[in-house]
């Protein structure tokens, strides 16, 4: 029992540091809240769909990033999908971070949008990291016999 | 599950709502993660729901292709509401909502248009062309409450 509580008080430590430290907000509860009986791993599900995507597009922006005539409308065109996506989830940081990309695509600001790119690459590894764990987390208090805490 | 292969879903909820059946949704949305979200939403709401991945699958879903009109569509699944993005590349929302309601068969559909960006112009223009409603993306639970609405207003 005590192992469960203490899994628990973790699982509970940490997802509130990912709210206080900006990397989710609201909107990663709304997902939390839809997941039922029905289709128990759906937050997993759509959080994986998530990285996949999100990967994809952002080797797409690397390889549009390089090419010799930059086509600034697609450039925009992918992060504004990534920025979609983001906010869907509660990824809040590498929302923010699409922001400031958009910014210097409209402005076709080349060295800005590079240091955009970087900034949501690390944005993303940071919030792909920090999800990872907590799902983890919450494996391991399932695991122990003890139910998730909502939010 | 998306267009490309037609089939619907509904909700496992005991749901049979106002209607005597599951009201049946089309959401058509270039975003992968979005379709998916708003699918749950809806499911989670007692609604049937379809997905289209962009404007033309959504027209040919729904029996409109090259402006001319098929009497049977795609599913033989009547569709009671229409959820679009406005921003998706090839047809936007706004075109496709035009022409829905430029369709003789399909005019009386109500059509929700969704968007990340908060835009008066944009907003308005949608609301004029016939829209039903605009919602800001991210969509939450709160805004089913709002579709279901006006899907009661519409039902007949």
């Amino acid at each position: 029992m005590d192992g469960i509580v203490e899994l628990q008080r973790q699982l509970v430590e940490y997802t509130t540091s990912l709210y206080d430290e900006g990397f989710l907000d609201d909107q990663f509860i709304q997902l939390q809240q839809l997941q039922d009986e029905s289709n128990p791993d759906f937050v997993v599900e759509v959080v994986s769909l998530f990285f996949e995507d999100s990967q994809r597009l952002l080797n797409e922006l690397a390889n549009s990033l390089e090419q010799q005539s930059l086509d600034f409308r697609r450039v925009d065109a992918h992060v504004h999908q990534l920025k979609g996506s983001s906010s869907s989830i509660g990824a809040q940081r590498v929302q923010g971070a699409c922001i400031m990309f958009r910014n210097y695509c409209e402005v076709q600001n080349v060295e800005g949008c590079l240091k955009c790119l970087q900034h949501v690459k690390n944005e993303y590894s940071l919030v792909k990291s920090k999800l990872e764990t907590l799902f983890k987390l919450e494996q391991q208090v399932l695991a122990a016999g003890g139910t998730i805490p909502m939010p | 599950m998306d267009v490309g292969d037609v089939s619907s879903t509904s909700s496992s909820f005991l749901g049979m709502g106002d209607y005597g059946e599951e009201p049946h949704v089309l959401a058509v949305d270039d975003n992968l993660i979005d379709r998916k979200l708003v699918e749950k939403l809806l499911k989670n709401s007692c609604c049937k729901v379809t997905t289209a991945e962009n404007g033309l699958r959504a027209l040919e879903y729904l029996g409109l292709r090259d402006d001319q009109q098929n009497t049977l569509n795609g599913s033989g699944l009547k569709v009671n509401m229409i959820i679009t993005d406005y921003c998706m590349p090839g047809m936007t929302g706004y075109e496709l909502l035009k022409k829905i309601k430029e369709s003789s068969i399909l005019k009386e559909i109500p059509v929700v248009i969704m968007s990340s960006e908060n835009i008066p112009t944009r907003i308005n223009k949608c609301l004029q062309e016939g829209a039903q409603m605009f919602m800001l993306k991210p969509l939450k639970q709160a805004d089913m409450k709002k579709l279901r609405g006006q899907l009661m207003k519409h039902r007949n």
